[in-house]
């Protein structure tokens, strides 16, 4: 049973970079915006994280670099989308294959450095306690984080009268602007929010789960962080049973050769990406519990009649 | 204060001005990106959109890279106009190079003539059936397309890549990760000597002349035109959008498959792992900057075209990564979705109250 705590630990990993930035995305889509470019800001995130600690030594300061990434990353898709009212699909691809062109050219100074993976929590005598002790108290700040951040988002959204508005805001934009709310300002407020999830995701990757910098190390986690909110039918606390399940099925490849299964690497590569075709399909054909739980305003744009 | 105020009708003008704005701006901003990248923006500018086609080889390289952008993007288009999103063009052309290129390899000594229709035919299914997929999906379950087309892509990618690692592997090579060289009769004939422009070129027109004919004069390209334009209308007089979903889907999933063999059975000769360099993702760009149109796609795929080729020369001369390529891709796209704006809206100086008081 000596395999059980690495095997729970690498999920854990695997599964935080995509609870991350879907915590994020959930948010946004929540005020009624839907941005594809996830993968994008999870990249920039990426590499603002890996060169703001590779060049100063401080993971705090890359840690804080990725947010702010991230961050400005939404924030040209907002002012797209929410200002000059571009069509928000076309913008979030866009703001994707920018993300994936602009990480490669910084980064591209940065291919084979080394750092110093994220140090893990530790408190003398109980994260030495067998099997609880590594997987509940040595994890490093950013896994503890996606859990606060989870809750948080739930507390918010359920219990918070700013959450409300929010959640009022993607519902129907006109009556939350009829009753004075400014709908813009609020959806920025939510985009950028998700930003500066995607670019802690990213940087989760490249500052602890690698740790070192590759071009497109996102490897399509942000596109399946976007299926998880789905999947989560926009409900924060099913979010981290969908991120831990896609963390168990990603890792799963890594494990399997070792437990004497012989599938080409290939196939077992594919698992993520074909689960979350399936996962998708399971929960949208209830097509009943996907219209009572979406945000009835998303994707589409706002424009106070004046 | 700027303010947008809305135009009573769509200005022609600008429908025809937004690109070129766009190009003129993304140049600009390109050129403060060489400077900071410590080079001389009006000569990283001139290495990258004019040396590589200032002699006619480049010309015809400039064909090359254009023709697999414009086939898929002609495709993408139709389904774009209709808000059906495939993103996954760069796994229907990986699908159709494995369905049509399987083919010569199974062949792999034949001779006939026969060979290479064949591979027309399963090459465009094989994208087709790509496409069938996320269809199939989005009509019965209601799954989103844009995710279940991208994941798509990572599962046709991956596959590729078994089959030449595995049953598909050269017997004859250096276990090198690719498969055999196809036979003579499976490669495209060069329609112009010492140059690899292909007989897929000539199809890449024929492609915008059928689209623009379909978009213009049947009724599928009417029901197109009118979903993009008013969905609830078209909705109303009771166009079936599921029939819009199968039709873009299996059209595009087609012409990108159509375009991934032209690539595997024309410039690459052979199944290897990589066989496109995001060609599905780039024919995205084409399609918006051609406006949806097929005779603009045959301009905008040009241009991106162009940015392959630029990135290429000056990844050699100037040592500038290959990523330029993608950034100028993305700023490009950027700088198109917001001069669109300027064909629905005009831009006002001044706030509302200066408006009414001259009013």
């Amino acid at each position: 049973m000596e395999w059980i705590v690495p095997f729970i630990l690498t999920v854990i990993t695997a599964s935080t970079p995509l609870l991350l930035a879907a915590t994020g995305e959930l948010v946004t889509e929540k005020s009624g915006v839907l941005n594809l470019g996830v993968e994008g800001m999870m990249l920039v995130g990426a590499i603002a994280g890996f060169a703001v600690t590779a060049s100063s030594g401080s993971a705090t300061l890359g840690i804080l670099a990725a947010v702010v990434a991230g961050t400005l990353m939404s924030l040209i898709f907002a002012f797209l989308t929410l200002t000059l009212m571009a069509n928000q699909v076309a913008t979030g691809l866009a703001l994707t294959i920018f993300g994936v062109g602009f990480s490669a050219l910084v980064g591209s100074g940065f291919v084979g450095f080394a750092i110093e993976p994220l140090p893990g929590l530790s408190i003398p005598g109980i994260s030495a306690i067998p099997i609880v002790g590594p997987i509940l108290f040595g994890q490093d700040f950013l896994v503890y984080l996606s859990i606060a951040a989870v809750i948080g988002v739930g507390w918010f959204l359920a219990k918070s009268r700013a959450g409300l508005v929010l959640k009022a805001v993607g519902d129907s934009h006109h009556s939350a602007h009829a009753i004075g709310y400014s709908v813009i300002k609020i959806r920025y407020l939510a985009t950028m929010f998700g930003g500066a999830m995607a670019g802690l995701g990213g940087a989760y990757l490249s500052l602890s789960y690698t740790p070192m910098w590759a071009e497109n190390m996102t490897a399509g986690r942000g596109w399946i962080a976007l299926a998880l909110v789905v999947f989560a039918t926009w409900r924060p606390g099913r979010l981290v049973a969908g991120a831990y399940m896609f963390g168990l099925i990603s890792v799963m490849q890594l494990h399997a050769q070792g437990a004497g299964i012989h599938v080409p690497s290939q196939f077992m590569s594919m698992l993520p990406y074909l689960a979350t075709v399936i996962v998708l399909v399971i929960i949208s054909s209830d097509r009943a519990k996907i219209r009572l739980n979406a945000p009835a305003c998303i994707g589409q744009a706002f424009r106070a009649a004046q | 204060m700027v303010r947008l105020e809305p135009r009573r009708q769509h200005s022609q003008a600008m429908v025809y001005l937004s690109p070129v704005l766009a190009i003129l701006m993304t140049l600009v901003v390109g050129g403060i990106i060489f400077a900071f990248l410590g080079k001389n923006p009006f000569d990283a500018l001139y290495t990258f959109f004019i040396l590589p086609i200032n002699n006619s080889y480049g010309i015809s390289e400039l064909l090359v890279k254009a023709t697999p952008l414009v086939i898929i993007a002609v495709g993408l288009a139709m389904g774009f106009r209709a808000n059906v999103w495939n993103i996954g063009a760069e796994g229907q052309l990986t699908m159709g190079a494995i369905f049509g290129g399987g083919l010569a390899l199974y062949f792999h000594d034949s001779e006939s003539i026969l060979l290479m229709p064949a591979m027309f035919v399963l090459g465009a299914l094989g994208g087709a059936f790509w496409g069938a997929i996320p269809a199939l999906l989005r009509t019965r379950f209601n799954a989103n397309e844009i995710l279940t087309s991208l994941m798509l892509t990572y599962v046709a990618t991956l596959f590729l890549s078994f089959l030449v690692h595995g049953p598909w592997r050269n017997p004859e090579g250096f276990n090198f990760p690719e498969s055999r060289p196809f036979p003579d009769a499976g490669l495209l004939p060069i329609i112009y000597d010492g140059t690899r422009v292909h007989l897929g070129t000539a199809v890449a027109v024929f492609v915008v002349i059928a689209g623009w004919l379909l978009l213009s004069k049947s009724v599928i390209g009417f029901q197109l035109r009118v979903v993009g334009k008013a969905p609830q209308a078209a909705r109303h007089v009771g166009f079936r959008q599921k029939r819009m979903v199968w039709f873009t889907l299996l059209l595009g999933g087609a012409l990108a498959g159509l375009a991934g063999l032209f690539e595997v059975a024309g410039p690459i000769g052979q199944l290897q792992p990589s066989i496109s360099p995001g060609y599905g993702f780039t024919a995205i760009i084409v399609a918006f900057l051609g406006r949806l149109h097929p005779v603009g796609i045959l301009f905008g795929g040009l241009i991106m075209a162009l940015t392959y080729l630029g990135g290429e020369l000056a990844q050699i001369t100037l040592g500038l990564p290959n990523a330029v390529t993608g950034l100028f891709q993305g700023i490009l796209l950027f700088f198109l979705l917001a001069c669109d704006v300027l064909t629905k809206y005009r831009i006002r100086f001044g706030s509302i109250a200066a408006k009414g008081r001259t009013a």
